[in-house]
């Protein structure tokens, strides 16, 4: 029997005895390659490694790889990335670049990438300067009281998402609860048009995702030293100087995640814009939305939603992640 | 192998060779929310002895990303003609047996022939309910701004210096690229069903010349909105502004809704019973589509959803109210005006999207 046919070439040489050998011959190196791993630590990675790859990984590479296929009148309604027939003796790897190379070329998608942003950001600027305060407040109150409080924070997740947003609407309508109010107390003489406008979107996140920008401005809060803050007054710093140079450094990681926390599902909003915005609120989760049900192209839609992950996210992941290794160096 | 473990193979075998002889007694149906009277599905249920899973949805959109994505489960969908024709296509439909429908000879042959546009020969469907779309509007406030002028006709959403003059009472359109945009080709004198880029440029400039105008771009919004008066003139669905009618009604706050067919001519849809080619239970589907095309069935589902069925033989069963009301059962005259939207190719489907969102943002 050749050398060459033990290192596994050929499948039928397998049960003979030198395969065997070499079997447990390779498991013993395995051994010894292992032999420096801490298997309680891997066992702890491996559950949100498995997660993310099942949840995150995978299904990110099936939407590549539709993104780099064509639309067709089929099931599933695109082209096959690989055929192959085996008698015959074809195959064909094709891979289409297409839907990116039109991604550039009209600036729409462009427009509405950087409309998402500005209306994405100017929300999680709202949300943190509203959520601020009030992270604040539930931070430096009584233990008893903070239980209180977090929960009426969390208290609007037991209503569902859509009927609240639905509650927007009337509030915010023409003959709604606000126009009524300030139309009966004199205010304004002409009914507001707030419904189907940006208003009304920017209220909408807000309203929504405010409780994920005042839970980590809390727990950043509250697990301040208020020593320092003696610290700073026995130094002679006024209130105002203590909270810019001594609270708000510290409450930065809270800051940055509640931001990120924030920015990056309305980035994406769909709901939100299309109950309380206006036609002409243009939002990438809208295009999709156009590409994947109106034109019916899933690969122009891929494309849409792979460009948004890698131009949006991963530049915030990467920030994010350098700022973890500088605060591990300091 | 013990004597359990046989026993269940063996009864396993009995239950796939059973199947395989007679069906499971039950039926998946996904029709549009709101279209069906209740009384004719437990009617179906007790002469049958076949269980009916009834599953909803509102668009044709959603439907066709289920079907597109393959096996739903279901055994009966009801897409509207121009997504059927497309379905047709892609071959996700199962041929309908007419040999196991008794009532079929009760269908309307004048429509049947309309809607072979869409499926050669009728071979995958069979008609179940059909409608136009036109002008619902609320008559106070529109005649308030317009004075005596017929309201019967496009000029309202089409004509900027009329349409202005309701801007401040608001116009919602439905946000149906394809079908807007056929209306208002044909509203330009043009073939509805052009795929020439330069008529899709002229339809286009044409609302945009008006966008100003519009309050939203919406398919469900202006069923309360017209109600409420929050809107004054839509461009809808005619059972939905039907709808809006009787709502008004009933909130007494004295919104009168009115509905035209425009005199220019409008689409004519048809929503078609259709079977999935790997439909669980294409016996029971057969079944339930002869159910509903029987005389006393059609007749009672158009008196409950007030739309139109396209079966002769209930004609004489139909409510007063709903036969006489010309926006459900127009006359010979008028629907000789109306025009089918084709599916459009791949190609055009892209140019038309981009045009509408160009519309609708005003990019």
């Amino acid at each position: 029997m050749g050398h060459g046919q033990q290192c596994g070439f050929d499948l039928m040489s397998i049960p003979s005895g030198s395969a065997w050998i070499d079997k447990s011959a390779s498991g013993m190196a395995r051994y010894n390659l292992f032999r420096g791993v801490n298997w309680g630590r891997l066992g702890v990675i491996a559950v949100p490694g498995l997660w993310l790859g099942i949840f995150f990984f995978i299904p990110f590479l099936v939407v590549f790889k539709i993104s780099l296929s064509e639309s067709a009148i089929a099931v599933p309604p695109y082209s096959a990335m690989l055929e192959w027939d085996l008698e015959e003796a074809y195959a064909t790897f094709k891979l289409n670049f297409g839907n990116y190379i039109y991604l550039f070329e009209d600036t729409f998608y462009l427009d509405a990438y950087i409309s998402s942003v500005k209306i994405a950001s100017v929300s999680t600027l709202i949300t943190l300067i509203v959520g601020f305060p009030i992270a604040y407040l539930i931070a430096r109150s009584k233990p008893s009281m903070r239980v209180v409080l977090l929960s009426l924070v969390i208290l609007p997740f037991w209503t569902s998402f859509l009927l609240r947003v639905y509650a927007w609407m009337g509030f915010l309508k023409k003959n709604g609860i606000v126009n009524e109010f300030l139309l009966s107390t004199g205010i304004i003489d002409q009914p507001l048009i707030m419904l189907q406008t940006d208003f009304a979107v920017y209220i909408g996140i807000v309203y929504t995702y405010l409780p994920f920008m005042i839970l980590p401005l809390y727990t950043a809060l509250e697990k301040m030293d208020l020593t320092l803050l003696e610290a700073a007054e026995d130094l002679g710093s006024r209130p105002y100087q203590s909270f810019f140079l001594v609270t708000l450094p510290l409450a930065v990681p809270g800051i940055i995640a509640g931001c990120l926390l924030v920015f990056i599902p309305a980035v994406g909003e769909f709901v939100i814009p299309s109950l309380l915005g206006g036609s002409d609120t243009l939002m990438i989760g809208r295009v999709l939305w156009d590409e994947f049900f109106l034109n019916r192209d899933w690969p122009m839609a891929s494309a849409v939603a792979i460009v948004m992950l890698v131009v949006l996210v991963l530049p915030v992941m990467l920030i994010r992640n350098a700022q973890g290794k500088e605060e591990v160096h300091s | 192998m013990s004597h359990k473990k046989l026993g269940l193979a063996a009864a396993l075998t009995f239950a796939l060779s059973n199947t395989v002889a007679a069906e499971e007694q039950v039926l998946n149906i996904y029709n549009w929310s709101d279209y069906i009277n209740p009384e004719a599905v437990t009617q179906f249920e007790k002469e049958t002895g076949i269980k009916v899973n009834y599953d909803v949805y509102d668009s044709n959109e959603v439907l066709e990303a289920k079907l597109m994505s393959g096996s739903t489960g279901y055994d009966l969908v009801v897409p509207t003609g121009s997504f059927l024709e497309r379905h047709v296509q892609a071959g996700i439909y199962a041929e309908i047996d007419r040999s196991k429908l008794t009532n079929y000879a009760n269908l309307d042959t004048v429509l049947a022939e309309k809607i072979s546009r869409h499926d050669a020969g009728n071979k995958h469907n069979v008609p179940y309910a059909w409608g136009t779309i036109g002008l619902g509007f609320n008559e106070t406030m529109v005649k308030e701004r317009l004075g005596e002028m017929p309201l019967d006709t496009l000029d309202l959403i089409f004509k900027p210096e009329v349409a202005a003059k309701l801007a401040d009472c608001g116009i919602g359109l439905l946000d149906s690229p394809a079908e807007v945009m056929s209306i208002a080709l044909n509203y330009l004198g043009l073939d509805p069903n052009s795929e020439k880029k330069s008529d899709l440029k002229k339809a286009t400039a044409l609302i945009k010349s008006v966008r100003s105008s519009y309050k939203y771009f919406h398919s469900g919004q202006y069923i309360s909105d017209l109600a409420n008066g929050e809107v004054c003139v839509a461009l809808g669905y005619n059972g939905d502004i039907l709808q809006a009618q009787s709502r008004a009604e009933e909130a007494g706050q004295g919104n009168v809704i009115g509905y035209a067919i425009p005199k220019e001519g409008t689409l004519v849809w048809f929503d078609l019973l259709a079977i999935p080619a790997d439909a669980p239970h294409p016996d029971a589907a057969h079944k339930f589509i002869d159910f509903v095309l029987k005389a006393d069935t059609a007749a009672g589902i158009s008196n409950y959803v007030y739309y139109a069925v396209a079966n002769t033989a209930a004609e004489p069963l139909l409510l007063d109210e709903v036969r006489n009301n010309p926006g459900i059962y127009p006359s010979d005259e008028v629907k000789a005006n109306l025009f089918t939207q084709n599916a459009h190719t791949s190609k055009f489907d892209r140019l038309l999207t981009r045009a509408w969102s160009g519309i609708k943002t005003g990019r």
